[in-house]
């Protein structure tokens, strides 16, 4: 079950740098919400993996999974989710202001690679 | 009174002036100087203590791990500081009530001189350096408020930025010299350090530490080279240059010369930095205020000729200029305040400060040319004034300093500035009120009433009754002195204060000094045109050509690193970030493996192939934003799932649901952002990326994958939470114990960053919606068909009827959240997409005309609770947060638990409804369109619209 939590944290880390790494608003926008899964499951995974032993207290168990990243990636997914809507209102104003939604003041990188590509032919 | 409320005073009553203005200028400056008249009669209840040689201390901890308390002490030296800063502040006030103009917002004015006044007296009552360094700091923030009080003045702004660029700077290198002191020592109490000398003058550290602390004196007390922020703040309003030239801003180096007088002095090094310094400000300052023809700039540059007296005075390092100078201190208080005012006074009549454009003003204004003479000839040197007195000491001590081996170096320079300080003392006086009568003043000048001749009179007794019968202060004198030396100085035996010690040496350099100054003051204008034709640099071109120079170097630096590119800004991070964590992996060390792994099942490797595909569509058709967006769904429905798989309900829970309002928030932007994304990058760049990528997810896998198989390097806290929860916390469910209890502070905060987040929202939202972008929203129209039924009847029957039913579900929800599964957020979630659903199904102008209160107040209402529940705490006694519970049996209900925890939830509760309707209702504000007339009835069709697309 490791394996499968670690891959996992790393395939949605490379999507998001991937993603994040476009040059338009709404990729990095998503790209930003998959690296936040990311670094949350890693922080959940800090307090180590436990199957069937939620941290809710019963007579006679010992054994929980442990509470504390638990609470810490709880109200990261809450803050998240605002960090997501005020991005988003910064990419709509710039949108709705410049009439493009271009992450980037120039437009040099994206000449450059045009020219590659072009010189590449 | 005790020290804190000294100090605090003037901080305090900084509120009042700003209010009382309303009620009219006269009670505003009342106020006001109530205000420091209640700091001044609280310094004197602690008079008779300090003057019976008790060191008064008030110890409040602040930090104590930093060694940072709220330390105050007063000694002599302090109370005498104090005594100046408050007392002369007194004659301000009532100075500045009749200097300002009726234009001038008064309240604004005193609030700052408030602050400024309650920033020195901190001061010079600090006993910990690092809160003295704190209110060093105020000083340069508050003075720069004063010296830009006149907003509108080019100059007034200049002078104020220079003001605060120079002492800010030296203020920055005294934290470092500061710190240095303290590291030294041990301690950061000047009490301590003060009896460490050996320890401190023995250091390696002595060196670096002196030229530190020595950069923030020099700069705050205006000695040459940064002497020039000095004379451009005098674009401020008189009164202020009056008390920052006197008794205030400038005298904070000094005090701090003084007071760490017994550690530093006595070195070499130390005499030839303050000493030579000291020397060279007081000519280049002399010679400089002779040619200025502004009254102002003269008296600036006489201050800044005075303080490198006084600075010369404390470097030699001996007793007798130790008390030389602190009877300086006192005498040129006197003078230097009165003289300022009675330039406030010729500029508030005549309309001109210009003494070409001026002379001749002794009839036409006897009783200010009476203060005037009184206060110039003490600046002059003149015997029966007080100046005479402390110059003669200077003189004395000058004659017997040597420079670099013996010779009368020190001596003829020490008299050559007192030659130009008579000089320029002479002219202020001549040039201004003797000669003819001149026809063409800027206005018809005549003497003020006595709210502003008042103030520089009592200052005029004080420099007489201080010149004729020295004797009067010499009890005062030789304990502020005392208490400069510390422990180990001693008043030279038999010394007094007294106009004549007989035939000296000091004698005749005074002579000298007085008849030359006479004689130089008659051939001004040759010795002016000698000066015109030297060029002498001004400090302000080299100032502002350094800070061009810096401007320039830091724009193209600037410039350089930000082309505005974010896409390289993120690559280059992402690769920092990469290198820096190879680095520690290959340089730390890690713990061996040696947790046994669990054992996969069918159903999470299901899920787990599930999200690596969705991942890997998402990576590949991401420019089908609608396609991309279903994909994050099902990514964040896999994390959710695997929350529950692992053992975390809370999490599954709170995931889930922050999924579906994120997804609707992104489905908002969409409805106007473009619906894919262009392929403008080229093949190397995406390979370069894909690479970046590939490394970052290695690099994150691989580190989760190690974490995860080897146990806690050290004891975790969380044994100490699954203990306690119960017993502690009154709660079964850990999480949300820990939420609302062992941690509650942070979720304080973090509610408190939701509501801020959001309320950015609203607010970037209604800044959009004022500016151009608002007609084009309202314009647009819509790229792709739309269903003709807005509002679909079953969708608006199903979400009112299960409205009910889903807000039960958010109370239950909440209410067992502290012993199963749920709690404030969750609910708080639950209940936000019930609302959401009627704005989706019944449409906007439905939802918000049946909204009762603003989200704005329910954000506010959470925190308020959230806050409120915390201090609650207090009145039993117990830290902010303290949680109590008790278990409550009320028939027919089962006993159920109540705890404070749960007010603590609500607030939790409120603050996420608020954020999150608050965000989303933002977004579809910005959705309304010319093309869609609100309707009252938002299930109908509109068949009229279906026409308009066709």
């Amino acid at each position: 079950m490791e394996l499968i939590v670690a891959s996992s944290i790393g395939v949605l880390t490379s999507v998001g740098i991937y993603l994040v790494l476009r040059f338009r608003t709404f990729p990095v926008i998503v790209g930003m919400s998959l690296l936040t899964y990311a670094v949350n499951v890693f922080l959940f995974a800090s307090g180590r993996l436990a199957m069937n032993h939620p941290p809710i207290l019963r007579d006679g168990l010992v054994f929980y999974a442990d509470p504390l990243p638990q609470a810490l990636v709880l109200t990261a997914i809450v803050i998240s989710f605002g960090m997501t809507a005020v991005v988003v209102v910064f990419a709509l104003g710039s949108y709705l202001g410049l009439g493009n939604d271009k992450v980037n003041d120039d437009d040099v990188e994206i000449d450059q690679g045009r020219k590659r590509e072009e010189a590449g032919r | 009174m005790s020290l804190v409320l000294i100090v605090l005073t003037p901080f305090l009553g900084a509120l009042l002036p700003g209010l009382m203005v309303r009620t009219g200028r006269q009670t505003c400056a009342v106020v006001t100087l109530g205000v420091t008249l209640t700091a001044l009669v609280g310094l004197i209840s602690q008079a008779p203590a300090v003057l019976g040689g008790e060191t008064v201390i008030q110890q409040i901890p602040w930090m104590p791990e930093l060694g940072l308390n709220l330390n105050l002490m007063l000694d002599g030296l302090g109370l005498f500081f104090a005594a100046l800063i408050l007392g002369i502040g007194v004659l301000i006030i009532i100075y500045g009530r009749y200097y300002l103009a009726r234009e001038d917002n008064m309240g604004e004015f005193f609030a700052y001189l408030l602050l400024f006044q309650g920033a020195m007296v901190g001061i010079v009552l600090s006993d910990n350096i690092l809160v003295l360094l704190v209110f060093w700091e105020l000083t340069s923030l508050s003075s720069f408020l004063l010296i830009g009080y006149w907003k509108h003045l080019p100059d007034g702004r200049q002078g104020a930025r220079m003001a605060l660029t120079v002492t800010g700077m030296g203020g920055l290198a005294m934290i470092g010299g500061m710190l240095l002191l303290g590291r030294i020592v041990g301690s950061y109490d000047l009490s301590v350090i003060l009896e460490n000398r050996e320890a401190i003058q023995d250091s390696p550290l002595y060196v670096p530490a002196l030229v530190l602390i020595l950069l923030g004196c020099f700069t705050k007390s205006a000695q040459f080279p940064f002497h020039f922020w000095l004379p451009h703040a005098m674009a401020a309003p008189t009164p202020v240059s009056a008390y920052l030239h006197s008794a205030t801003m400038v005298k904070a180096g000094i005090f701090l010369l003084a007071r760490t007088w017994p550690v530093l002095s006595g070195t070499e090094i130390y005499f030839y930095l303050v000493a030579g310094a000291g020397l060279l400000t007081m000519l280049v300052g002399a010679i400089t205020a002779l040619f200025k023809d502004d009254l102002k700039a003269l008296l600036a540059f006489s201050t800044i000729s005075h303080l490198g007296l006084i600075v010369f005075l404390l470097g030699t390092g001996t007793d007798f200029g130790a008390l030389a100078a602190v009877f300086h201190i006192l005498n040129h208080a006197a003078f230097k305040a009165a003289l300022f005012m009675t330039a406030g006074i010729v500029d508030h009549e005549a309309h001109t400060r210009d003494i070409k454009r001026l002379g001749g003003l002794a009839r036409l204004m006897p009783v200010t040319f009476a203060i005037a003479s009184i206060a110039g000839l003490a600046m002059a040197g003149i015997p029966l004034f007080n100046g005479f007195l402390s110059k003669e000491m200077f003189l004395e001590e000058a004659a017997h300093t040597e420079f670099f081996g013996p010779g009368l170096l020190v001596p003829v320079l020490a008299t050559v500035g007192a030659l130009f300080s008579a000089a320029y003392s002479f002219r202020y006086i001549g040039h201004t009120f003797l000669g003819r009568v001149r026809d063409d003043y800027p206005a018809k000048p005549h003497d003020p009433g006595m709210g502003m001749w008042g103030p520089p009179a009592f200052l005029c007794v004080l420099v007489l009754g201080i010149g004729i019968l020295p004797g009067l202060v010499e009890p005062l004198v030789f304990f502020v002195a005392r208490a400069v030396m510390g422990t180990e100085g001693q008043i030279p035996e038999g010394y007094h204060l007294a106009i004549w010690h007989g035939v000296t040496p000091a004698l005749w350099m005074s002579v000298v000094a007085v008849l030359g100054g006479l004689a130089l003051v008659l051939i001004y204008r040759a010795a002016a045109w000698l000066w015109a034709a030297l060029h002498v640099p001004r400090a302000k071109s080299i100032f502002d050509g350094i800070i061009a120079g810096a401007v320039a170097a830091s724009r193209g630096v600037t410039n350089g690193l930000h082309d505005g590119a974010f896409s390289r800004y993120a690559g280059v991070f992402m690769a920092a970030v990469l290198a820096l964590g190879v680095h520690a992996w290959v340089t730390g060390e890690s713990v061996a493996p040696s947790r046994e792994t669990l054992p996969m099942t069918a159903a999470a490797i299901a899920g787990w192939a599930l999200l690596v595909a969705a991942a890997l569509a998402l990576a590949v058709f991401h420019r089908n934003r609608l396609f991309a967006l279903i994909l994050v769904g099902i990514l964040g429905l896999m994390v959710s799932l695997g929350f529950v798989v692992f053992s975390a309900p809370d999490l599954a829970m709170t995931q889930i649901l922050v999924e579906v309002v994120t997804i609707i928030l992104l489905l908002l932007a969409l409805n106007f952002l473009p619906n894919d994304t262009p392929k403008e990058t080229g093949g190397l760049k995406r390979a370069k990326d894909i690479v970046l990528a590939a490394a970052g997810g290695l690099a994150t896998g691989g580190l989760a994958w190690q974490m995860l198989r080897s146990d806690f390097v050290a004891p975790t806290i969380s044994d100490y939470h699954l203990e306690n929860s119960y017993y502690g916390g009154g709660g079964t469910n850990v999480v949300n114990v820990i939420l609302v209890d062992f941690r509650g502070f942070d979720t304080f905060g973090e509610i408190i960053v939701l509501g801020i987040a959001a309320l950015v929202i609203y607010a970037l939202t209604e800044a959009l919606l004022a500016g151009p972008v608002r007609a084009k929203l309202y314009n647009r129209r819509p790229d792709k068909n739309l269903a003709g039924d807005r509002h679909p009847l079953m969708m608006v029957v199903l979400t009112r009827v299960i409205m009910p039913l889903v807000l039960l579900v958010a109370i239950y929800i909440f209410l067992r959240g502290h012993n199963m599964p749920g709690g404030g957020f969750i609910a708080g979630l639950v209940a936000a997409i019930a609302l959401v659903m009627q704005y989706l199904a019944s449409g906007f102008y439905w939802a918000e005309a049946r909204q009762r209160y603003p989200y704005h107040g329910i954000i506010g209402a959470g925190v308020l609770i959230a806050g409120l529940t915390g201090i609650g705490a207090w009145f039993t006694g117990y830290p902010f947060l303290t949680s109590s519970f008790t278990y409550i049996h009320i028939p027919p209900i089962e006993e159920f638990e109540v705890a404070s925890a749960m007010a603590f939830d609500l607030g939790v509760f409120l603050t996420v409804v608020g954020a999150v309707m608050l965000s989303l209702e933002s977004f579809a504000r910005l959705a309304r369109r010319a093309d869609q007339r609100e309707s009252e009835h938002p299930m109908d069709i509109d068949p009229s619209r279906v026409e308009d697309r066709a």
